[in-house]
């Protein structure tokens, strides 16, 4: 072959040709795995972003634990945990993807600007695929946001406001944790039963996102059942003395006082209660009654005796039966020494999903994860069928009523499960007045 | 009217706490011209004392009970306090029952100990620097000492009962004819800060010492003149004042779970106190203690925070601005004082 029998147009042709085939694969390499943080090495990163200080560390320091826990497992060390009860079989202990898995923690003091910092620092800096945490649907509103703008995936631990998976839900963002309007649904049969259809109620509000849901929904429930509304009182979160808000209650003509508050407050304005005499008096020839429509083991524990009686509810509690549940306690309590939280719970559950999403999808691209879980439907991780709906990428599963034990015996003891409420009846269309407004958009892989 | 009367006591309890973290600010500002943003860590540190005194009444020791079993399955251990062992079944569950109070003995040495230490380890190097500086430093060791405490108790808030003579209600409203509930233990707090800033003023008034620190307060320079330890005096002083926020954070405990930053919740309203009673002045720091003490009690009721919302949250500022636009030395404040 002879070189002048190529023109100069051939020869462009046949270089644009074949730059184009060696090109290739590499252009499509390139657009199907870039995304932020792609883990290049023999492990993959995760973030833990909790309070580790401020008014909701210990709900935070429990979630750590529990993390830890999850990373052991995953990593194939320790006992194992739920990985042996989870009806999705893919995780075998050798990391996620085949790397081991790593992980860095921030503090996000329940501050949202620190929260976002935090999470911030570790999706630019420490090169997580994934942030998980949080004790204040404030805090889990805010890093969901950045996550999704960050392209990295957001595994919501404890927030329980509607908000976070309703007009603040984003594609990149997951919850498995219940909201208040499951608390609602699931409590209003409970309450019915043991207090009748005639009731004044009186609520004593968080003023955030969380409590401003809450409220909402209870509400509704209550006044479905007949129940009137007498008052509904805003408190500033962390006032500690509730007592200038308790005081009022008194001649309000309420024999309900519903307290919509979280950790400490919730300690303090139900001991103040009791304290003001609040369960020892008759109103409308009723005994009067208090209701804490959320409730934490932590929480319980720092109210004491206040607490016995006293109706609420749970995402999952550690005296459940099922053998996820015992898998769990086993574990945790062996290495920590105590029972699990339901905060635990939630953070080292979300950690798994995460984990055997990513196995499914073949990739830690977040588009492909987001794909793996929505409308996943999975069991043995502590409290029976549960779903994660893919419109809102809220999670389904059964709602656990509680008490105030009588007779506590020790201090884990403090609340007994009353009822566990079937996941049909907490269940809600996603386009829900409570849950109405904002957009799940599409899912961000980032760079 | 049953809303205002409860309002009323409520409000003199909360202005009794107020009152007593803010003379033990002005005691320290009138002495060493220190304004110590410490001194709420003194008052949770008080707390935690009758936090400390219940978990030491409660050491127990274990026995297994086979019949019972604990949360991983294992035999239930059961705990018996020493108290009980030692000094029978009725002493030692009187001991644990009334360990708030009597926490106040553990008290008094520990806060005059932190006191001690905090004037001569650390504030005595600041006396002659700027106030910002002071302000900087205390802060500094406030949340040092609040970190020390989350190291050890945890973040939680612990529940703290008072003992259960004092529990429960009491009908206030008798005097009036009317059946008004109150809880026991508040009306107690009341009467043991009245008695506390007795005997303070009383402790200035009557004692040689207190006589010689009003006159160091007023002249220092002049006293010390006349071949007295003013110095030596005034760290004991200092003492005192740690020994009053940590009395007003003992008995606070049971109205209010003890948690690591509950001294920084009142330092500020503290502070606002003592500028609004007169910088310097004691009177001034207990009558402004007690008058926001009622005015954000009383704002609280949803009648007027349906005229006003958000007032309960304003107006402790609030009334701060109208008192120093009217008033610029506060009620009861000196001329000179703080105004070089």
């Amino acid at each position: 072959m002879s070189i002048k029998n190529i023109s100069r147009r051939g020869l462009l042709r046949t270089g644009a040709v074949t730059a184009g085939g060696l090109a290739l694969p590499t252009i499509f390499t390139s657009s199907a795995s870039a995304y932020t943080n792609e883990p290049t090495g023999s492990s993959v990163k995760l973030g833990f972003n909790v309070p580790q200080t401020g008014p909701y560390a210990e709900e935070g320091l429990d979630e750590l634990r529990a993390f830890e826990l999850a990373v052991e497992h995953l990593n194939g060390e320790g006992d194992g945990g739920m990985l042996s009860t989870f009806s999705s079989k893919e995780l075998q202990g050798n990391g996620i993807l085949g790397k081991k898995v790593e992980f860095v923690t921030g503090d996000t003091q329940t501050k949202s600007d620190v929260a976002r910092t935090s999470a911030q620092s570790m999706i630019q800096k420490d090169g997580v695929v994934m942030v998980s945490g949080g004790s204040s649907s404030g805090v889990a509103v805010a890093v969901q946001g950045l996550c999704q703008e960050a392209g990295v995936i957001f595994m919501a631990a404890l927030t329980h406001s509607n908000d976070t998976t309703g007009k603040d839900k984003k594609a990149n963002g997951f919850r498995y944790f219940f909201n208040a309007y499951m608390s609602g649904a699931a409590l209003a049969p409970v309450l019915s039963n043991a207090y009748g259809n005639e009731r004044r109620a009186y609520h004593l509000t968080a003023d955030y996102t969380w409590g401003w849901t809450q409220e909402e929904s209870i509400k509704a429930s209550t006044e479905a059942l007949g129940w009137e509304t007498v008052e509904t009182v805003r408190t500033p979160v962390g006032a500690g003395d509730f007592s200038s808000y308790i005081a009022p209650v008194l001649n309000s003509g309420a024999d309900v006082l519903i307290l919509n508050h979280y950790g400490g407050d919730m300690v303090n304005s139900l001991t103040q209660a009791v304290q003001f005499g609040l369960r020892d008096k008759q109103v409308n020839g009723k005994n009067f009654e208090i209701i804490v429509p959320l409730y934490s083991e932590l929480m319980a524990e720092g109210a004491g005796s206040n607490i016995q009686g006293v109706y609420g509810s749970m995402n999952w509690n550690w005296q459940l039966q099922d053998p996820g549940t015992q898998a769990f306690v086993q574990s945790f309590g062996k290495k920590y020494g105590r029972p699990p939280s339901g905060s635990a719970h939630t953070s080292y559950v979300q950690t798994l999903l995460y984990a055997d999403a990513v196995t499914r999808a073949g990739t830690f691209n977040p588009c492909g994860v987001v794909e793996a879980l929505e409308d996943f439907e999975f069991d043995g991780l502590g409290i029976g069928s549960t779903y994660y709906r893919g419109a809102d990428h809220q999670c389904f599963k059964d709602v656990l009523v509680m008490k105030g034990a009588d007779n506590p015996t020790n201090q884990y003891d403090t609340l007994e499960i009353v009822e566990v409420t079937p996941r049909s009846q907490v269940e809600y269309e996603p386009d829900h007045p409570m849950f109405a407004g904002g957009e799940l958009g599409e899912c961000n892989p980032g760079a | 009217m049953d809303a205002i009367i409860l309002q009323l006591f409520n409000g003199l309890e909360k202005g009794s706490a107020y009152a007593l973290i803010a003379l033990g600010l002005t005691l320290i500002f009138g002495t060493l011209g220190v304004v110590n943003f410490a001194h709420g860590a003194l008052f949770m540190i008080g707390a935690f004392c009758a936090v400390t005194l219940s978990r030491i009444f409660q050491i127990s020791f274990v026995t297994e009970d086979p019949t019972q079993t604990d949360f991983l399955g294992n035999p239930l251990q059961v705990e018996t306090p020493y108290v009980e062992k030692w000094f029978g079944a009725d002493a030692g569950a009187w001991m644990i029952d009334y360990s708030v109070p009597l926490s106040i003995l553990l008290t008094i040495p520990v806060m005059l100990l932190v006191g001690y230490v905090m004037e001569r380890g650390l504030i005595k190097h600041f006396y002659k620097r700027p106030h910002a500086d002071q302000i900087l430093v205390t802060f500094g060791l406030a949340i040092v000492l609040q970190e020390v405490v989350r190291y050890f108790y945890g973040a939680n808030p612990i529940q703290t009962t008072s003992p259960s003579d004092y529990s429960g209600t009491v009908n206030i409203g008798a005097m009036f004819g009317m059946q008004i509930f109150y809880p026991v233990w508040r009306l107690v707090y009341f009467f043991f800060s009245a008695i506390v800033i007795g005997g303070v003023f009383a402790f200035l008034q009557f004692t040689t010492f207190g006589m010689v620190v009003r006159a160091g307060m007023a002249d220092r320079e002049t006293v010390g003149l006349l071949g007295i330890d003013i110095d030596k005096r005034f760290t004991l002083m200092f003492g005192i004042a740690a020994s009053v926020a940590g009395l007003a954070g003992v008995m606070y405990a049971p109205i209010l779970s003890p948690n690591y930053h509950m001294g920084m919740d009142f330092l500020v309203l503290s502070f606002v106190v003592v500028v609004v009673g007169g910088m310097g002045s004691l009177p001034g720091a207990v009558a402004a203690g007690f008058l926001l003490g009622i005015l954000q009690s009383f704002a609280s009721l949803n009648e007027v925070k349906a005229i006003i919302p958000g007032i309960d949250q304003i107006i402790i500022y609030v009334v701060a601005i109208v008192i120093l636009l009217t008033r610029p030395r506060g009620l009861l404040g000196r001329r000179g004082v703080m105004e070089e």
